[in-house]
């Protein structure tokens, strides 16, 4: 290892405050107690559903539509999830139903590819 | 009703909301503790950077800053690039975090992705207190994730049996926070925006690069939807 300790708790340091400040930056320059600009409030109210929409694509991004298995045991496993949801409407059996499918797809079903 | 059970109630309502992240992040931790292990770290690496890093994504690539020339304002950058999306997740929660007292300091701190959507969309029942509901969501799920990491550091050259796969556990529960979501919303435009913008920003930047794009354009599409948008939510 090339670091000295003393390096390393510098570089350690420095992933901790790069995350802090993505954490609290809104809240630092938005404090409570302040009112809040109309178009920040807006944002507040319409941002988290196009975020939710994101992190689905952000948890899929080194999946291989090109080759590979061409991403076929993540799309059937979301049909799974979507279905069950659509179905039952209870998260844990979505999520469970989902990821049981999933691993069994890619352990014993497309294994072979 | 007497403060101490308010809290019991917060904790009841707040642990089933987490036990899909268990499983996520006991394997995630585990597989990260696993990475440092292998690349030649103590598990006090591990758990100490679980504890106060606690966002996974730059955990994973600070292993390799670790392993690289000592570079102290790159790495912040990075951390910055990688998590930039943090800020949208501190706009969404201003007025939810802003009545909770002290609290909002370990909520804000421990924002990860998954405590992020859980308190954003969770139905919080009458008789808990909406400020320990989330501090408990944020808490639990940080617990599982240092329980892994230190795990995968201690024990992580002994794991044999196969768990592939198990990683989309945290893919399912996107997917279902997105869908609730969904069927909620009298508006589907920002839901569709995000994917749609999302996933062209994906093809054009590739994996590690398209978060930033991806958020500036979500950004720049909002806000010139915004009177439309607006008028939809008055008429609901």
């Amino acid at each position: 290892m090339t670091m000295t300790l003393s390096q390393q708790i510098i570089t350690i340091a420095m992933v901790v405050l790069g995350t802090l400040i993505t954490r609290f930056l809104p809240f630092i320059v938005f404090p409570s107690g302040n009112k809040i600009p109309k178009y920040v409030q807006y944002l507040g109210k319409v941002l988290a559903a196009a975020v939710f929409g994101m992190l689905v694509v952000y948890s899929l991004r080194n999946v291989s539509i090109f080759e590979g298995n061409h991403g076929l045991p993540e799309l059937i496993a979301i049909v799974v999830v979507i279905l069950l949801h659509l179905w039952k409407k209870n998260m844990l059996v979505s999520i469970a139903g989902g990821t049981v499918c999933y691993m069994l797809l890619i352990q014993f079903v497309f294994n072979k590819f | 009703m007497e403060k101490k059970q308010v809290i019991i109630n917060s904790l009841k309502a707040a642990f089933p909301k987490t036990i899909p992240i268990m499983a996520g992040f006991t394997f995630l931790g585990l597989t990260y503790g696993i990475y440092m292990n292998v690349s030649g770290f103590s598990f006090l690496y591990p758990l100490l950077m679980s504890m106060t890093i606690f966002a996974g994504s730059v955990e994973f690539l600070a292993v390799g800053m670790l392993l690289g020339p000592f570079d102290p304002l790159s790495a912040l950058l990075m951390t910055i690039m990688v998590n930039a999306r943090h800020l949208f997740y501190g706009i969404s929660m201003l007025e939810k975090f802003s009545d909770v007292g002290l609290k909002k300091i370990y909520l804000i701190f421990a924002m990860c992705d998954e405590s992020f959507s859980i308190n954003y969309t969770a139905q919080i029942p009458e008789d808990c207190d909406k400020g320990w509901f989330m501090f408990f969501v944020s808490i639990l799920n940080q617990i599982y994730w240092v329980f892994g990491a230190a795990m995968g550091g201690l024990f992580g050259s002994l794991i044999t049996f196969s768990t592939e796969g198990l990683d989309f556990v945290l893919v399912s529960m996107f997917v279902v926070i997105f869908l609730d979501n969904f069927i909620k919303e009298k508006n589907h435009a920002s839901s569709i925006l995000g994917i749609v913008i999302s996933v062209v920003c994906l093809l054009i930047f590739g994996p590690d690069r398209f978060i930033i794009p991806s958020m500036i354009s979500i950004l720049a599409v909002l806000s010139l939807l915004r009177a439309p948008l607006e008028k939809a939510g008055e008429k609901t």
